[in-house]
Parts: structure tokens; sequence; C-alpha cells
């Protein structure tokens, strides 16, 4: 066949596109691949049922208990104010590393670069014995004289030196994460916004931030259940969250794994409903990406 | 009135302004033409203070920019002083630099101050004004080119500046979207603003301009009416230019 005859083809068949039929592709192996995935589950989920080990009667029994439900409060507390403190430390630690001025540079980037080394169950240990090292806190002149004193005990309780190791432990989490969003936005930005004198702090508020939060939010919400599930290790300071509290439920009654399951599932709701809460949070901050 | 005088401007080794002098009446419009890396997007920089000078300065109805003259001495300003000065000069982005946040009125408010129905109702009527009254609602995503730049003239109108600068404001913009983008600046100069535009388009310039200044390697080498720089150039440099873009 010669050029011309392929020129003079086509005309043809594009001439009458409703005569031509879609026909979708096949894909074999999608079939098998989906037959091997539905066996497992059931084989898992039989195995789950029928096994007396996991003891679901005692599951049901805890899962909505007093005391669980109270150890699942405190861990919300640990979480939520953990997250709010260690990102308001790292809203301010992120400029500071990114400001012009080397010493806020250097004295964020310590910090960050400690608290990030430090393994939190070692902190919340430094700080629970934060008592021992220093037996009174003072407000006053720094290297003067002070006005106020504290016995560290009774300042810091062991939910305080929980929550204090959380949120410094968090600042410098976040403070990678705001800055990776700070960084992701274009300088024009700012730029655009000094042309039109809108005022510093404003044009990181509304400007700077919003468009930072794009990037700022999927890897925020990782780390949000990531403290979820380190609120668990506060237990080494004897507090009362869920899974603490399901360590003494089954240290008196011996029913270790259907204990294990109550934390288990609770960790697992909360970081469902927080990732439809993500889903929220981002379609908002997507206004304006989206078509 | 902006005058310019003896401004000098160097980026680490390299002098990019070589002593500029210029003079713009206030309600005219000045055309910069000049190789690429003459420094002509340095100059208008300068002059919003986006970018400091080394030696001289730069005065905007008399009132200088950046600086604070006691004696013989200019203390820079504190940055905010610079911010609430450049409310008085509108700059218009080769990229728009639209905020893709915020909706086309919303950019247009995002520096306006006072009671809220004021500036929404300003705001709207500056976007009538750039012939998008209707697009009010829509994100800089889900405009033309030619659409945003002409948005971000009327954010850069918002704050009724003394002075509006254009750097290049139809470079980034498919070929049919320049008339429109133009169309626009043409109303403004007939309306009286006060405009410094660096551009390629020498129709627009032979046009609209009352003065057209010629750039070259840091140094103004040439000013007149577009008559005088664009047919009957003085400067060899100005000539080798123009029969490049003149094609
Ligand atoms: N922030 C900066 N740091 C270092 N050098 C710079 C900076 N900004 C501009 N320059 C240099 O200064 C010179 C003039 O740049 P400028 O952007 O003013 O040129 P221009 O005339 O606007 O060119 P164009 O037509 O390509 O936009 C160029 O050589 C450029 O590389
Ligand atoms: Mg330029």
């Amino acid at each position: 066949m010669g050029f011309v005859d392929v020129l003079t083809s086509i005309p043809q068949t594009a001439a009458e596109p409703e005569r031509l039929t879609v026909v979708p592709a096949r894909h074999p192996w999608r079939w098998v691949a989906t037959a091997v995935a539905l066996v497992l589950v059931a084989q898992l989920a039989h195995g789950l049922i029928t096994n007396p080990g996991w003891d679901w009667a005692t599951f049901a029994g805890y899962f909505f208990e007093k005391s669980v439900m109270q150890a699942l409060l405190v861990t919300l507390e640990l979480t939520f104010l953990g997250a709010l403190l260690g990102f308001l430390g790292g809203l301010v630690l992120a400029p500071m590393r990114l400001s012009k001025n080397r010493v806020l540079q250097s004295v964020s980037w310590t910090y960050i670069w400690v608290f990030r080394s430090v393994p939190l169950i070692v902190q919340l240990l430094f700080w629970a014995n934060l008592g021992y090292l220093y037996e009174t806190l003072q407000i006053g002149i720094p290297f003067g004289p002070g006005f106020f004193h504290f016995e560290t005990k009774s300042l810091v309780s062991s939910f305080g030196a929980a929550l204090l190791g959380l949120a410094l432990h968090e600042a410098a989490y976040a403070a990678e994460i705001v800055r990776s969003g700070i960084v992701s936005v274009d300088q024009r930005q700012l730029e655009a916004a000094a042309a039109l004198g809108i005022p510093r702090l404003r044009q990181f508020r509304r400007i700077l931030l919003p468009q930072a939060m794009r990037a700022i939010l999927p890897t925020a919400a990782n780390e949000l259940v990531n403290l979820l599930k380190s609120t668990s290790v506060v237990y080494v300071l004897a507090i009362g969250e869920i899974f603490y509290q399901v360590q003494v439920v089954y240290g008196r009654t011996g029913r270790v794994v259907p204990l294990l399951m109550v934390a288990t599932v609770w960790y697992v709701i909360l970081t469902a409903v927080l990732s439809v809460f993500q889903h929220y949070v981002e379609r908002h901050f997507n206004r304006g990406w989206r078509r | 009135m902006i005058e310019i005088r003896g401004v000098h401007k160097s980026f680490g080794h390299l002098e990019v302004l070589k002593g500029i002098d210029l003079t713009v009446a206030a309600g005219s419009v000045t055309v910069i033409l000049g190789p690429s890396g003459s420094g002509k997007s340095t100059l208008l920089r300068v002059i919003n203070h986006l970018e400091k000078v080394d030696r001289g300065h730069v005065r905007v109805e008399g009132e200088l920019i950046g600086y604070r003259q006691v004696g013989t001495k200019l203390y820079e300003l504190r940055e905010r002083q610079i911010l609430e000065q450049r409310r008085d000069i509108g700059f218009v982005f080769q990229t728009f630099n639209l905020f893709p946040h915020l909706t086309a009125v919303q950019n247009v408010t995002e520096a306006m101050r006072g009671p809220r129905e004021a500036v929404q109702r300003k705001a709207l009527e500056l976007l009538d004004r750039v012939g998008l009254a209707d697009k009010a609602a829509s994100y800089p995503r889900q405009l033309s080119g030619g659409q945003q730049q002409r948005v971000a003239i009327a954010r850069a109108l918002a704050l009724d500046p003394k002075l509006v600068l254009f750097d290049e404001p139809t470079s980034a913009l498919d070929p049919e979207l320049v008339g429109e983008v133009l169309d626009v600046m043409r109303d403004l100069a007939k309306a009286g603003t006060t405009m410094i535009v660096v551009t390629h388009e020498i129709g627009f310039a032979r046009e609209v301009a009352d003065t057209i200044v010629f750039l070259d390697e840091g140094r103004l080498v040439e000013q007149g009416t577009p008559a005088e720089v664009l047919d009957s150039p003085k400067h060899d440099r100005t000539r080798a230019f123009l029969s490049k873009v003149l094609v």
C-alpha cells in the first residue's frame, strides 16, 4: 500500500465514527489475584472467629469498660495537646530555621537535632526525673534574682512530664514538616505580597501558610497518627492511658491477648477518624488547585 | 513625579545599574527598552525597594523610597515603613504571581483596607474595569493567562497607587492573549495613570508611551519620544537592538 492509499483510506473511517464499538481490555490476572485475596481474607476471618485464644467475650466485656474509657480519654488528651503544642512549637522553630539571623538559625537547628536524636522513652524518663536534677524552679531575671519559686515535683506532675516530653519531641518533627511546607511555596508569592505592602506577619498567615498547608497536611497527618501511637510509650511513667490501662487489667486477669486487642482496635478506630478528618481538611486547603 | 537619581546597584561583583538618572512626569507613560540582562527588571525593583540600591535614590512625589534623609545621610527605613511606601507603587509581574488559594476578587482585596463592603465594591469595580466582572469568584487556575494578568493589574490598582510598574506583563502570554492585556494598559494610560513599563511590544510603546528610554548594560543610553527613539535612534546600541526587535 502506497502513501497515497493510506491518506485516502483515513477519511473513510473518520467519517463514520459512530460505527466503531469500544471493547474494553481483558484482565484475566486480576480475577486470579482477586480470588487469591478473597481466600486469604476468609482464612484470616475464620481463624479470628474460631480460635478460642482470641477470647472475644472478654474483649467485648472490656471494650467499653469504664476504666478503659477513661484511659482512652487520657490517650486522646495526650495526642491532642501534644500535637497542638508540638505544632505551635514547629510554627516557631521552622521560620527561625529559615530566618536570616544566624543565631536563630542555629538555635532552631540544634533544637531539632537534639530532640530528634533522643528516643522519646529516654526523654520521658528525663522529664519525670526533673525534680531530681532541679528541686526548685524560679521565674526571674536570667542569672539574677528570682521572683517566683516552685517545687519542681509539684509543678511537673507525671502527666505534665509526659505531655512536656511528647510536645518537645513533636515540635522537632513538626518544625521540619512546617519547613518543608514553607520552602515548597514559590518565592514569588512573597515577593508579590511584599510589593503589595502586606505586613510581614500577615504575609505569613494569609499567603505563605495556606499554600504551605498543601504540602504540610499529608505529612502532618502521618505524624499525628504516629503521635497517637507514641502516647503508648508514656506507660513508663505509669500514666493511665489506654495501653497502660489494658496492661493493668491483664496483669490482674491474665487475659493478655483480648486486652491487647481492646487497645489495638481503639487505636485503629482513632486512626480512621483522623483519616476522615484529614480528608476534609486537605480538601479545604486544596481549593484553588482543583479545576 | 518620579525622580531616579544616580542609582547604582551591584550583585556581588556584577554591576547591574551603573548610575541611572530618570525623571517620570505624573500621568505619563515611560517604556523601558533594552536587551536581556541590561538591568530593566532590576531598575523596576529598585523603584519599589524590592532591591536595595548601593548608591543614589528614588523619590515618588517627593517621598524618598526606602530611606529617611537626615542632613546628608540616608537612613534605611524599617520594613514596616517600606511596606507602607510600597502601597503607593503598584507592581505587575511577568508571571502574574496571583495568590492561587484566593479567588480573583480576594486577590484584589487582600491588601486593601477599610470597611468590608466598600472594599468589596471597589474590587468588583476594578475587575469590571479590566473586563472580568464575571470571573470574580474564579480561582487563578481557572483563568487563562491573559485573564490572570488582568486580575493582577486590578490587584495592583486596588491601593490607588501613584505609580504602576509593569515588568514584561505580556511576555509569558500566548500571542493571542497579548492584545487583551495591552488594551487594559492602554485604557489605564488614557485615564492618566503614571506607568513605567518594561516591554518588548514596540507597537504598544510607539502608540502609548510619552517617553521611551533605552537601557543597555546598566546605563540609560538614549531617551526621548517614541518618534525620536524608534525612528531616528542616535546610538549604535539602540539601532542594533531595534533592528533585532523590529523585524
Ligand atoms: N538576585 C540576583 N542575584 C544575582 N544576579 C542578579 C540578580 N538579579 C539579577 N541579576 C543579574 O543582573 C543582570 C540584570 O538582570 P535583570 O533581571 O535586571 O535584566 P533584564 O534587563 O530584566 O533582563 P530580561 O529582559 O532577561 O528580563 C543579569 O545579568 C542578571 O543575571
Ligand atoms: Mg527582566
